[in-house]
């Protein structure tokens, strides 16, 4: 049997109750939502907080919204619920590409947004999707409120900018129309996490590539974009040509570890094929 | 610290350490062992049940979690000695053979059909995609639901 260490356990009812709790139990709190990454690391006592601060009744970050020219995500938006939401897969249908293929029904009905860009692990998906969008994440501490683009927001390995005594609020998603987005993945097995994965976001301008945003997951791509592709890639016609060799780009700036999901040559030819085959989506999208 | 947890449309207080998992509510503190308990990873969902009506799987939530909330099990699917139509239906298709994660299925189902009351069996299959059948009986659990959804 599993059994998490023992901690201390509080509810918040409010964003600013959720923020002084955090300040009362200290650094070794965490805050906990959907859990379905913290709490399998507290059985496998790979995480031992002392205190848990549970966020799940904050219904004011549970919203999606078009709300001045941007999309609002809020960081306890269920994966279940993003995946359903008529405004963010109508705007960008790269968020039903990826939350289709994560993890399962059942998880996806708890797991959230927020958790899943806070947990930060290499393999998570939304984190490239994200940064494909270029979107902004809205952090509130004791200080108030601060935006963070989503290409800073993680800075390694399970380490983000959300500092101790701060909460994720909500994601924000510049809402361009004429956007073309989406995601392709490679798993073993369905619900599995990404061998490889990638996200592509475009714009087309007269007849050339306004904007490109490229996510990678999984391969060790560096804040999970690409942005040498991306430059590649802008002012220039959209085509085979021009989505290969971004891929062929994106493919030589990431790092991808050998593990049981594959080895580094492999993961490196999928980050290649699966950026042309995101972007090929992505344009045929516009 | 003190819980009251609605299970089955029964409210239950206890006093529970902050670490204890809704599945172990369940079966230890409330005998309710028609809950499964398997991989202990949230991979097999044999530990589903629904929380406030939607499926979860019970060993990735803390008891705690569910303080103040509802939550049905496979012994709550029967009203007055009827059987819920997504039992008969995997009584009437041979839906289980060990029957370890038929309960998990069930409440699955009863979702299912509660928001789409004849699914096709794509939707059907990936209703329980996040479930394993041990005996990897799925075309009679997907038939089963189907059944179901006629009764």
């Amino acid at each position: 049997m599993q059994v998490p260490a023992q901690f201390e356990y509080a509810r918040a009812q409010s964003v600013s109750h959720a923020l002084s709790l955090l300040d009362r139990y200290g650094p070794e709190a965490r805050v906990v939502a959907g859990g379905h990454s913290l709490i399998p690391m507290m059985k496998l006592r790979l995480a031992q907080p002392e205190a848990l601060i549970d966020i799940n009744d904050l219904s004011e970050l549970s919203r999606i919204e078009v709300e001045g020219g941007e999309l609002v995500i809020g960081a306890l938006v269920r994966h279940a619920e993003l995946l359903a939401s008529a405004p963010a897969t109508g705007l960008f249908p790269i968020f039903q590409d990826a939350e289709r293929v994560i993890a399962d029904p059942i998880v996806r009905n708890r797991g959230t947004v927020g958790g899943s860009l806070c947990q930060g692990d290499p393999s998570e998906d939304l984190s490239a999707v994200f940064a494909a969008l270029r979107a902004t994440a809205i952090i509130e501490g004791g200080d108030g409120r601060r935006s963070v683009p989503i290409r800073d927001f993680h800075e390694g390995p399970y380490e983000t900018a959300v500092q101790a005594g701060e909460l994720l609020i909500e994601l924000r998603v510049p809402a361009t129309p004429g956007t073309g987005s989406a995601y392709v993945k490679v798993e073993r097995r369905v619900g599995d996490w990404a061998v490889a994965a990638a996200g592509a976001v475009l714009s087309v301008a007269g007849g050339v590539i306004e904007r490109a945003g490229i996510g990678l997951t999984a391969v060790g791509a560096e804040h999970f974009c690409a942005p040498e592709a991306e430059e590649y890639l802008t002012g220039r016609e959209p085509g085979e040509e021009a989505f290969a060799e971004a891929g062929r780009i994106a493919a030589e700036h990431c790092s991808p570890q050998p593990d049981q999901r594959g080895p580094a040559d492999y993961k490196r030819h999928l980050a290649a094929e699966l950026t042309a085959r995101a972007l090929r989506t992505a344009m045929e999208r516009i | 610290m003190q819980v009251t947890i609605t299970v089955n449309g029964l409210p239950y207080t206890r006093e529970v350490e902050p670490r204890l998992l809704l599945v172990h509510f369940l079966r230890d503190e409330l005998n309710l062992t028609g809950t499964h308990w398997g991989c202990d990873t949230s991979n097999c969902g044999v530990c589903t049940v629904q929380l406030d009506g939607v499926p979860v799987k019970s060993c990735t939530v803390l008891a705690v979690m569910a303080d103040g909330h509802e939550v049905t099990t496979v012994e709550g699917l029967e009203r007055d000695g009827e059987l819920d139509a997504v039992q008969k239906g995997f009584m009437e298709c041979h839906g289980l053979q060990c029957g370890f994660c038929t309960p998990g299925m069930l409440l699955t189902a009863r979702w299912l059909l509660d928001r789409e009351p004849h699914p096709d069996e794509g939707t059907i299959r990936e209703a329980i995609s996040g479930q394993l059948c041990r005996c990897t009986g799925y075309e009679n659990i997907v038939k089963s639901i189907q059944r179901a959804a006629e009764l």
